[in-house]
């Protein structure tokens, strides 16, 4: 069943490919400058417009019904949602009343590692 | 033209020459027919569970006793029934029950179509369901028997075979529980499809009957939260398994994140077995009051803002589990928040029925009593919701005496309203209306001589999974001893009662007054079928031309007005 | 009783969109969940652990770029299998999906040499909790991968013979999500050491 592609110009995909190819290339560079917000932006802001391209140029999804774009929506905000919720107690190492030893030793020893020094 | 019956009751088609009974009625694509896998299933584990119950309930009233029909109830095999006992409930009772056989069922003929949209993945999804079923019976009798670590299997008791004793029965639980969620994966893609382009010509969004929005609304939530659980449920199989440390603290795993992962998807899994219960009672509730639902879009706007607001109070379970006080807060405002849109349900269908001319049938009885006793459990919620007076109640049995005030009306008295409502479109056949009320009264009464006590003894600090209260002395008073005895009657007298149900079912199978196709001059699309319907349903698939619930309405001579009359 | 035929219920499209399209939309949205779950549970560890720093500097960029590549080719040859189906031309979308079921295989290919090769340095599923996430994860995606080259494979069989075309575009968005994944799990996995 072919879908209405009637007011749009057909796409080059071989086009979006080489931008992507490119745009791979980016991101495994980025993190030869050593820069470490450099090298997350790189990596994951790339991958995200990376992966809108794919979503727009070959899933086509901006061509679909609009309900279809809200339930993807929906359901990554219900994965930032979770991630809110969690994250306050996975990412910890003690709370009230109860510890993670193992953590606290990883934790330990990779700052006696580092000397110390601050880092983020 | 085949007829459809339950499968165990007809064996005279296996001589039919159209099909033969291995095709008709065991790998059948008709949704009718797995609607009744469904339900069949269901009910038989559903006495599975009820027999647990027994088992467990006479152990805590007279502890150390050898209980007849099950033998002694060890502190191990305590926790095995009572593990297996919540699991079979809501993972192979309530969810085939009310969203597979209920929405595979009424789906396509509440919306005038001759199928699902893709029967024979809907044929998968039930043999994969039967196969999560035998997976979990058969998990009771391997070395170590059935797990035993909760229905919410959190870590390390459920991951390390040396805490939990029961290293086969785990994974086997584990594995079953991942089988089904796959299984109901499946069938929600067909019911959300189906529903949302296979509906009649002339059916608006709004003319679609509130069950059917309520079956759709509960399996997108489903597939929206199980996710995280079925990632979980991976992890902690490689844990149990293969020696990973997804969950241990002592290397580098959270044990919470389990907990998380769990209850994100075990919230929203309750308002997934809540909707369709609530939409059976809407259906029933304007058919024997002959009125209109109150407020059909503030019901359906008030579902949707559920469903959401359903994802954000998951940690609720967890108050003292550790968790970070701030997200207490957070959950304990969402929580009492979420009261509110329930509570706004309920006065509706309240409103529904004001000034009705009401007709006590027997499906009407439980669906009123679901009002009732639903709401029971709904206040009740209120006290745990927030997060000070959870610490003293957590654990407890006020908490088991309030999801059983909400689990209960949900599944069985559900189950039973459904059941008798549309048994003579299923079967052909009518129900005994003197024994379904006999049936309904020895049911409810005794329901409520269990639970309430139950919130009573929970506030009196009495904990959960306790096998043997003797050990305790604080618990151990007598009038907490004639409570469960009290109790354990009432369990007992219970279930006796469902005797009555399963023989109305055989006496109205074999010998019940035919059906007509419309018993209880209804409006919705299944009752311009022949009783039962053929494959295909309808020679020609109806028109619809008006909503749903246009009883009553003034100037008509009939206090009904079919969906696919003309006007 | 025909369970063979198609059901009338499956040619409606109220909604605006025909069925097996749609279907496929909602078996997205159920895996982004499932994916969800499992990278949120990574990235929580990760931002808590600092020392995985050390485990993770053992990943292979260079076999997670290529394989990221390999990905990213077989989705172009699955859009133009895509658009080959919609001229009508059931041949050359099958060929096309050939091309994509050969990037699947190549990338399982050198998935496997990959995980060897760490295997046989010591570094297992136990050895540490990054090394049970970087296995689980990548072996959740590579299932998805395995199954969804199976599935091409019957449709390319049908679309050879000119058969149920627009099952290519739904087999094509189904891969471009599995192509989405691992162009997460690229950067989780191997660039954010």
């Amino acid at each position: 069943m072919a879908h209405a592609h009637a007011t749009h110009h057909p796409i080059n995909y071989i086009r979006v490919w080489f931008i992507l190819v490119l745009l791979l290339i980016v991101s495994v560079a980025g993190p030869f400058l050593g820069i470490r917000w450099v090298t997350l932006l790189t990596a994951f802001g790339i991958a995200c417009i990376k992966a809108v391209m794919v979503a727009r140029n070959f899933m086509h999804i901006n061509l679909e019904q609009r309900y279809i774009s809200y339930v993807i929506i929906t359901v990554l905000v219900f994965m930032l949602l979770f991630f809110a919720g969690v994250s306050p107690d996975v990412m910890k190492k003690e709370g009230s009343g109860w510890v993670k030893p193992s953590w606290k030793a990883a934790a330990a020893a990779s700052s006696a590692a580092q000397g110390g020094a601050a880092h983020h | 033209m085949a007829e459809h019956a339950a499968p165990h009751h007809h064996d005279e088609h296996a001589a039919h020459h159209e099909a033969g009974f291995v095709r008709t009625y065991l790998f059948s694509t008709d949704h009718k027919i797995i609607a009744m896998q469904y339900m069949f299933t269901g009910m038989a584990m559903g006495l599975i569970g009820a027999y647990f119950a027994y088992a467990f309930n006479m152990q805590l009233a007279f502890p150390g006793m050898d209980v007849p029909g099950f033998g002694v109830v060890s502190a191990s095999r305590y926790n095995a029934l009572v593990t297996n006992h919540g699991s079979i409930m809501i993972f192979w009772v309530a969810m085939p029950v009310l969203l597979a056989a209920y929405g595979n069922y009424l789906i396509p003929l509440m919306l005038g179509c001759d199928d699902m949209v893709f029967p024979r993945i809907n044929r998968l999804s039930y043999q994969i369901f039967l196969l999560s079923a035998i997976v979990l019976v058969a998990s009771f009798f391997v070395p170590g028997g059935g797990f035993a670590g909760a229905w919410t299997s959190y870590p390390p008791l459920s991951a390390k075979p040396e805490y939990g004793l029961t290293p086969l029965g785990s994974s086997m639980w584990l594995a079953a529980v991942a089988l089904e969620f796959v299984a109901f994966l499946l069938g929600g893609i067909n019911f959300i499809t189906t529903a949302m382009n296979s509906r009649a010509p002339g059916m608006r969004l709004y003319d679609v009957p509130m069950v059917i929005w309520m079956i759709v609304v509960a399996s997108i939530l489903f597939m929206c939260s199980v996710g995280p659980l079925i990632a979980g449920a991976i992890m902690l199989l490689m844990d149990q398994n293969l020696g990973t440390a997804f969950f241990d603290p002592e290397r580098g795993g959270d044990p919470i994140l389990w907990q998380h992962l769990f209850w994100f998807f075990g919230h929203p899994e309750v308002y997934v077995v809540l909707l369709p219960t609530v939409g059976i009672v809407a259906e029933i509730i304007t058919t024997f009051a002959r009125k209109k639902l109150f407020a059909y879009r503030t019901v359906l706007y008030t579902v949707f803002g559920t469903g959401v607001l359903s994802f954000t109070v998951w940690a609720h379970h967890q108050f003292i589990a550790g968790i970070d006080p701030r997200m207490a807060h957070i959950f304990t405002i969402t929580t009492l928040l979420i009261s509110i849109p329930i509570a706004e349900m309920m006065f509706i269908y309240i409103a529904t029925l004001y000034g009705g001319s009401i007709q006590f049938t027997t499906p009407m009885l439980w669906a009123l009593a679901f009002i009732g006793e639903f709401l029971i459990g709904g206040v009740t919620g209120i006290f745990l919701g927030a997060s000070g007076a959870d610490v003293y109640f957590h654990d407890t049995y006020f908490v088991l005496a309030h999801f059983h005030y909400t689990f209960f009306p949900i599944t069985i008295i559900g189950f039973y309203a459904g059941f008798t409502y549309w048994f003579p479109k299923m079967f052909g056949k009518m129900m005994d209306e003197r024994l379904g009320k006999i049936h309904f009264w020895g049911t409810i009464i005794p329901f409520n001589m269990i639970f309430i006590p139950l919130f009573v003894l929970g506030a009196a600090g009495q904990h959960r999974r306790i096998y043997d209260y003797r050990n305790f002395p604080d618990l151990s008073q007598p009038w907490m001893w004639n409570t469960r005895h009290v109790i354990a009657a009432a369990v007992c007298t219970m279930l006796a009662f469902q005797a009555v149900f399963f023989i109305n079912l055989a006496k109205s199978l074999i010998a019940g007054k035919k059906a007509p196709k419309n018993p209880w001059r209804a409006n919705t699309l299944e009752w311009t079928a022949e009783s039962p319907p053929p494959h295909g349903n309808w020679a020609e698939l109806p028109r619809v031309y008006r909503g749903p619930y246009e009883y009553s309405v003034p100037g008509r001579k009939q206090d009904y007005w079919p969906q696919n009359e003309p006007a | 009783m025909s369970s063979a035929a198609r059901p009338i219920a499956t040619t409606r499209s109220a909604a605006g969109m025909p069925t097996g399209k749609l279907a496929v939309w909602w078996v997205i949205a159920s895996e982004i969940v499932i994916f969800g779950g499992l990278l949120a549970s990574y990235i929580m560890h990760r931002l808590a652990h600092d020392a995985w720093s050390a485990q993770a500097a053992h990943t292979n960029t260079w076999i997670g770029a290529f394989n990221t590549m390999v990905l990213l080719t077989s989705s172009l040859s699955a859009v133009l299998a895509h658009q080959a189906a919609e001229r009508g031309d059931g041949p050359k979308a099958a060929r096309l999906l050939y091309a994509t079921v050969a990037g699947a295989l190549t990338f399982l290919v050198v998935k496997a040499f990959e995980w060897s090769g760490e295997i046989g340095e010591g570094f297992t599923i136990t050895s540490s909790t990054f090394w049970s996430f970087y296995y689980t994860a990548a072996g959740l995606h590579a299932s998805h991968v395995i199954a969804g080259a199976i599935l091409m494979l019957f449709v390319a069989a049908d679309a050879r013979r000119n058969l149920e075309l627009h099952r290519v575009e739904l087999i094509g968005i189904y891969w471009h999500f599995v192509d989405i994944v691992w162009i997460f799990l690229f950067p989780l996995l191997y660039i954010a050491k």
